[in-house]
Order: C-alpha cells, then structure tokens, then sequence
C-alpha cells in the first residue's frame, strides 16, 4: 500500500526530477522503494579461492527465478564497481535472503574483493534479478543440468530450487570442476546425490580424477551416453566458460538437438577477427570520426578511434553503452543475431559491425 | 558524409569523460601558429606551461577517493534535508518566522542543487565514482533549461570556446554586449535594466539561452534539432511549473479552513520567492566569472591550432574569481574558482581550493596575471562593464 503510494506519479510530481528514493535514502538507504540495495549478512567460505556471499535484499527486491543473475554493486574507495553473479540459493523462500558464489579471478578485482575484503554489513546497490536462463514451467523430464567451472552457480540454483520443491522429474547434474578442492558446493551435491529422488549428480574432475572414476578429461559425448542422455530430447541449461560452452554446442550441433541448449555465459566470447563481417567503415557521426571496421566490437573500436563512450559491464548487461544506430547491420556477440534496422538503439558493447554503420555517438 | 573527417586529424586533448571537450580548433592553414598568450610567454614556455598544468590535472585525477566520495554526499543530504525542511516551512504562513525561514532553506537547497551539485556533477566531475544519481550525462537538475541542452551549451561550447567571438555564445549570452569586440546594436542601451530583469528569471534565460534559437533562424541547426529541443524545454517547463507552482500549493488546500483562502497563494509565492533568490545568486556569480574588466576576448582566428598551454592560457585570462570563505565557496558552486574551474571543469570542485595554491605558483612563475578579487568589486566590475558597453562607441558613429 505505502509503496504503491510512494512510488505513484503524484509522489513522482513532487519530488521531480529527483525520484522518492532520494529522499528516503536520506532517512535510511535501505528504505528505498525502488533501488534495490541488501545487506551482507554472512560469507562463507567454498573452497581457497571461493566464498559464498548471504544477502538480505530490502524491500525493493522483487524476488528471482533460479538461473537468474544481479548485477551487483559495491563501493570500495568512493568508486562504485559493479559485475553480474548468479544467484546460488533456492528460489524456495527467495524474498527474505538469497546468496550468491564468487570465484576470486586472480587479478580481478571485485571478485577477489568479495572473497577477502568483503566484512559484514557491506551495503550492496543490486538490480532486480534478470536473465532469461530459466527453467519452463512445468519443469522438463528429463533434465540436464551442466556445468564448468564456476558455472555451476545458476544451475545450481536450478537444483536447489528443484530439490526444495520436491521436484519428482529425472534430473541429471554434471559438473567438470579441476579438482575436488576446487569444487564450490561439494558437500551438499554429496547430500542432494543421496537424498534426491530421480537425480544423478555426477562431478568429473580434469586435473585431479577420482581413482576408478568411469569417466574422465572434457566433455564428450560418451559422457553424457553413460549417463543416459540423450542430447536430441534432454532440455539442458549448461553454464561456463567460453570454451566449455563451445564444446557443448559442437556435441549438440552433431550428435543431438541444438534446439535443446540453453546457455548462460559468464564472459562475453572474444570476437574472431578473422569473421566476413570485417568489411566496411564504422562511422561516429556526432565526433565526425570514421574508422575502417576492424571487426571488433563498437565500443572497442569507438575506444581505439580515441572516443570515450560511456560503459558500466562491457557484456550486454546493464544499458550503459546503449547509443543509436543511425543505420547498418550490426551482429551480437553471443546470439550471432544481426540487426539491421535504421535509427534503433543498440549496445555497442557486445555488438560488432557488418560493413558500414553510422552511430551517434 | 563529406563532413566526416578521417581520424585521427584532430586529437582531443585529455579529458575524462568530459564531454567531446576540450578539442582544439583546427584552421584551414595548419602551419599557421597561434598567437595567443605570445605577449606572456613564448611557444616554448607555453608548452612547459602546458605540460606543468597537464601533470597537476593528473595528480589530482589520481588522488580521487573516498574523500571526494563522501564530500559530494554529504552536499548532497545537506540539500535534501534543507529542502524538505523548506518545503515544510512554507507550509507554515500562519506563522511568518517559519514560512521565511522556510524559503531561506528552499533557496538554499535550490542553490546548492543547481550549483554545487548539479553544474559540478554535469561536467563529469563524479563519473568516476560510477553512481547513477552523480552520473554527469544522466543527471536532471532543479532547474527549467534542459539539462541535455545546457551540457552542450555549456560543457562543450562555452568550456572548449571560452572567450572566442561567434564560439563561445556566452559572451554576453547573445543579448548583452560586455566586450568592445562585440558589435553595438540600440538594445545594447538597455544593457543594465535589461541584465536586472534577467537577474530574477535567469533560470528562463539560460533555457532560452540554450534553445539557440536565433542559431536555427539562420540555418546553423537544423528543424529538427530545434524541434526536439523545444520540446524538450517544454516539456521540463511543464513538470518544474508543476510541483513549485501546482502541486505544493494543492497540498496547502486542506490548510484553508484553518489558515485562510489564501494559504495555498501563501504556498507559491513563497517557493517563487525562493526560485527567485536561486535566480539572483546564480545570475550574480556567473556573470562574475567572465564579464569583469580585464577578463581577455579572442577572436576565432586567434584560437585556431592553440596548443594545449594556449588552451589553459586562454582559459586562465577569459576566467575571474571571487574571494570568500569557505561557505560563500560552497554557495557558488566553487565558480568562485573560476580559473580552476576553466583549467579542470572535469575535476571535483572540493579540490579547486588545492589546485588554486599551485595554479598561483605556476602564475608567479610565468609572471601571469590572476584575475581575483570580493564579490563587491567584481560586481562593480562587471556592472561597470555592462555600462561602458551599453553606450555606442565613437568609432561607431556612420
Ligand atoms: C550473467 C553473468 C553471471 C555471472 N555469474 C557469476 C557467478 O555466479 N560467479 C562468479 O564468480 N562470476 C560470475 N560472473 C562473472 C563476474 O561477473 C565477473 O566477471 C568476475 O567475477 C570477474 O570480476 P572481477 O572484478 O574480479 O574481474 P575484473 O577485475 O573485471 O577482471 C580481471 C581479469 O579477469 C578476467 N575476467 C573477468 N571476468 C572473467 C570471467 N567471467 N571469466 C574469466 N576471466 C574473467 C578479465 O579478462 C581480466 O583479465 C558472471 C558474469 C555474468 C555476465
Ligand atoms: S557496457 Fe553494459 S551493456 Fe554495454
């Protein structure tokens, strides 16, 4: 009720151009009706360069889908940093806490940050949840649930989601991790494998192989054969890196259904610059600069011609670079999805140009 | 595409973030050298000049902190707290001491708003801290003019083209004439009562200011340049009319039983009273920064292929500054500094008084000259100015 009041146009008159929030935050910054911020209320650690991070989000927070992410937001030396994480908790009871699993990258910054530096009571500025790497309702049977890495966050998710649900569907966890030591959540993924019903939860480690272990090294199809899956019918969601995610489209495009794929990447692919779209000019018409297409995408190349366009997560996440396209075709990074209409707003962050294009920028 | 040079011909100078400024101005002779500052300094002093002023800039750039960071803040909740504060005052006419206290705390707000917050914010000042609400390029002010076109105005145009005739529109802002260069036309004799008046609705002068609409009669930007803009200004006309003029005066009508018919009147005029204040400040400062006395004019000749020293040069003898104390500086926005202010506009005002002290070293050094004085002279300067100029020159006459 009060927040439907506050966040109403007559409340918007008011306080405009300001919104509501700028003056309840004064009061105190967990009061904001439509920020949504959190406070950390635990870390934990997974493994030597892991931590797991409890959040209790105000109320601003609407809530997750299990495989959804946030971006996130701390503020370490006045600087506001923000990168996206998955949520890793249940979505059962999701409106009081969530958390999410960090990997420390060795010379990233902010995950490294979250591993070792972050006390308790940080406050955390969050967008809603988002991403559209989600389960359909009714959930698939079967179900394929893979992993690389630190990828397991979202799907395992997913599998904490189902278990607490009391999901009664086949459901087959596969996660490639280097060593047990390395592994985030290896104790529960133990305790999920007894007590689940109908779930296969199967961990495959590349550097360090469990002795006797009947499958081993990178995914190929014979491991998804001994586990029963048939890649032309199983939905799966697989998350990981780069390369991990080509692996599996290949296996997919060949032995089985592409159609079935859902993938949710951490880390925009790097460009091939070898690709046919590397024709053309690239034209910044407000700086009256104009390149010749180097086949990487807009920002990278705006950047290279001396510009300075604006840029929060250089993934496609959070709408910073968006700049209008006056005309020209341009290609998505991840999907391959070219867009060609005139005067449409694009994200120059994750798009690379086909021939010539002219932006405002 | 025949406007559309090759890059990379023209080089911005450094700047943050700062809005495509500053960039030289390339003339059509390239071996042509300008002139400027050579009665100062010769080329190869300008350049060390440069370089000395290019090395403080990054210094300061990378001592940027928590510091700047909670400084901004704190401006930030001093205004929030003071406008409610105001706000709620006005809604107390039946009691004058508090209504008049009311619109102090409005206008306060309102100043520190548009000032310390808003102009330093929409020069970038804050980007680093990657803050959505100090963001420079989404940033909306408390203000009429359309923060979109008031960027470009000011940012780009005044700041890259400070003091050059027919660049830098704010030379008199189109309508006043402040400098000898600048041709006498019969309104120029209203220069003073004209400058009054504007004094009291200045927030609709910089919106007219911005339109440029005399720039669209004569070609120079297209329909629909305007055509978006004009409807940009109208539309934030429409909600600023809104809340100060409509909405806060409604919220007085339950007043009226107790009060009397004309509380809500008691409402508006009050929050206009603070507009006006707002207006008179920010109008007194401004024109202090570049219309006293001795505040140099260049002529687009001039400027063309400046270096980097000449560009800070010319920033440095097109600026003045104000004394005062520390809350006086604050009031203005810091544009008391406004040498620092020309030399850095992309660095946080909390550090002009820093940067100051070392600018005045480099001055001492390059035997320059810092243009400085109180508010009363540089007012008088600047009035003094605007009457010498009202007049038609001599040399005018047939
Ligand atoms: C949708 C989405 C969901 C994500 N979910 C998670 C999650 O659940 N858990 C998690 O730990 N991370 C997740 N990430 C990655 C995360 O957002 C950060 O990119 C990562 O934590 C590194 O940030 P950093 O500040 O430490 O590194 P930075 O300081 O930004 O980068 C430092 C170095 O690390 C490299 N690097 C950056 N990101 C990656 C990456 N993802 N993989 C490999 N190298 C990288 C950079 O190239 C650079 O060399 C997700 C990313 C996306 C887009
Ligand atoms: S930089 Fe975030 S969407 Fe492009």
């Amino acid at each position: 009720m009060i927040r439907r009041a506050l966040t109403s146009s007559a409340i918007a008159a008011l306080t405009s151009p300001r919104t509501v929030d700028h003056y309840l935050e004064q009061l105190h910054p967990m009061l904001t009706v439509d920020l949504v911020r959190a406070r950390v209320v635990g870390v934990y650690r997974e493994t030597s360069d892991s931590s797991t991070v409890l959040l209790r989000p105000n109320r601003a927070w609407r809530g997750f889908t299990a495989g959804q992410h946030v971006q996130f937001g701390i503020e370490v030396d006045g600087v506001r940093r923000i990168r996206c994480f998955s949520v890793s908790s249940s979505a059962a009871n999701a409106r009081r806490s969530f958390t999410v699993s960090v990997k420390a990258h060795p010379d990233g910054y902010v995950s490294q940050f979250l591993h070792r530096r972050l006390s308790l009571g940080t406050l955390v500025h969050l967008s809603q949840a988002e991403g559209e790497f989600v389960l359909p309702q009714p959930v698939p049977d079967p179900l394929l649930l893979l992993s690389g890495g630190s990828g397991s966050t979202p799907v395992m998710s997913m599998l904490r989601t189902l278990r607490d649900t009391g999901h009664r569907g086949r459901v087959v966890f596969l996660h490639y991790a280097r060593s047990r030591d390395e592994e985030m959540f290896a104790d529960e993924l133990d305790q999920i494998a007894i007590t689940m019903p109908n779930a296969r939860v199967h961990r495959i480690y590349t550097r360090s192989p469990v002795p006797g272990s009947p499958l081993s090294g990178r995914i190929t199809v014979d491991h998804l054969a001994y586990l029963d899956v048939d890649p032309t019918n199983t939905l799966t969601y697989v998350c990981g890196p780069a390369g991990f995610i080509a692996a599996v489209s290949r296996i997919y495009a060949t032995h089985g259904d592409i159609a079935m794929l859902h993938t949710e990447y951490f880390k925009v692919p790097a460009v091939d610059p070898a690709a046919a779209d590397m024709t053309g000019t690239v034209t910044f018409a407000d700086s009256e600069v104009t390149v010749d297409n180097s086949g990487a995408t807009i920002l990278v190349q705006a950047e290279a011609a001396g510009l300075a366009p604006r840029f929060g997560c250089r993934m496609g996440i959070c709408n910073t670079c968006a700049v209008r396209k006056h005309h020209g075709a341009v290609r998505h990074v991840v999907s391959g999805e070219v867009s060609a209409a005139t005067n449409e707003t694009i994200r120059i962050c994750t798009h690379t140009p086909i021939g010539d294009v002219n932006l405002a920028l | 595409m025949s406007r559309l040079r090759r890059f990379p011909l023209i080089k911005p100078f450094s700047a943050t973030d700062h809005d495509r400024a500053p960039q030289p101005i390339v003339g059509m002779d390239t071996v042509k050298r300008s002139p400027i500052g050579l009665e100062y300094l010769s080329y190869e002093q300008l350049d060390a000049f440069g370089a000395e002023l290019d090395a403080l800039r990054q210094r300061v750039l990378d001592d940027l902190g928590q510091e700047d960071a909670d400084y901004i803040r704190r401006v930030v909740r001093v205004q929030r707290v003071s406008e409610v504060l105001g706000r709620l005052g006005i809604f107390c006419p039946f009691a004058w001491p508090v209504f008049a206290g009311g619109i102090g705390a409005l206008a306060l707000a309102k100043i520190l708003e548009n000032m310390e917050i808003g102009h330093n914010v929409m020069h970038g000042q804050y980007d680093w801290m990657n803050d959505p609400a100090l963001d420079g390029q989404r940033y909306e002010w408390d203000f009429v003019a359309p923060s979109e076109d008031w960027r470009h105005g000011h940012n780009f145009l005044h700041h890259t083209y400070t003091n050059i005739h027919g660049l830098d529109r704010d030379i008199g802002y189109s309508t006043f004439r402040v400098d000898a260069a600048q041709p006498w036309q019969p309104r120029h004799r209203f220069n003073v009562p004209l400058a009054l008046g504007l004094m009291l609705i200045f927030e609709f002068g910089v919106l007219l200011h911005g339109l440029e609409r005399q720039e669209y009669r004569r070609g120079k930007i297209s329909a629909e340049v305007f055509q978006v803009r004009r409807n940009r200004a109208l539309k934030k006309i429409g909600r600023q009319v809104l809340k100060d003029y409509v909405a806060y005066p409604a919220l007085a009508l339950p007043l009226v039983p107790f009060v009397g018919w004309w509380a809500p009147l008691a409402v508006l005029s009050g929050t206009a009273v603070a507009n006006v204040i707002r207006n008179a400040w920010a109008f007194t400062v401004i024109f202090c920064g570049h219309f006293p006395a001795e505040v140099q004019t260049y002529t687009r000749s001039d400027a063309e292929n400046e270096t980097r020293g000449q560009w800070y040069l010319r920033q440095l003898l097109g600026s003045a500054n104000i004394t005062g104390s520390r809350l006086f500086h604050v009031l203005t926005g810091n544009l008391s500094y406004q040498i620092e202010h020309h030399l850095f506009p992309d660095i946080p005002a909390r550090r002009y008084p820093q940067i100051a002290a070392e600018v005045r070293k480099l001055i001492e050094k390059y035997q320059l000259r810092y243009n400085t004085g109180r508010l009363s002279r540089q007012v008088r300067s600047v009035l003094h100015q605007l009457a010498t100029y009202s007049r038609r020159p001599a040399s005018d006459a047939h």
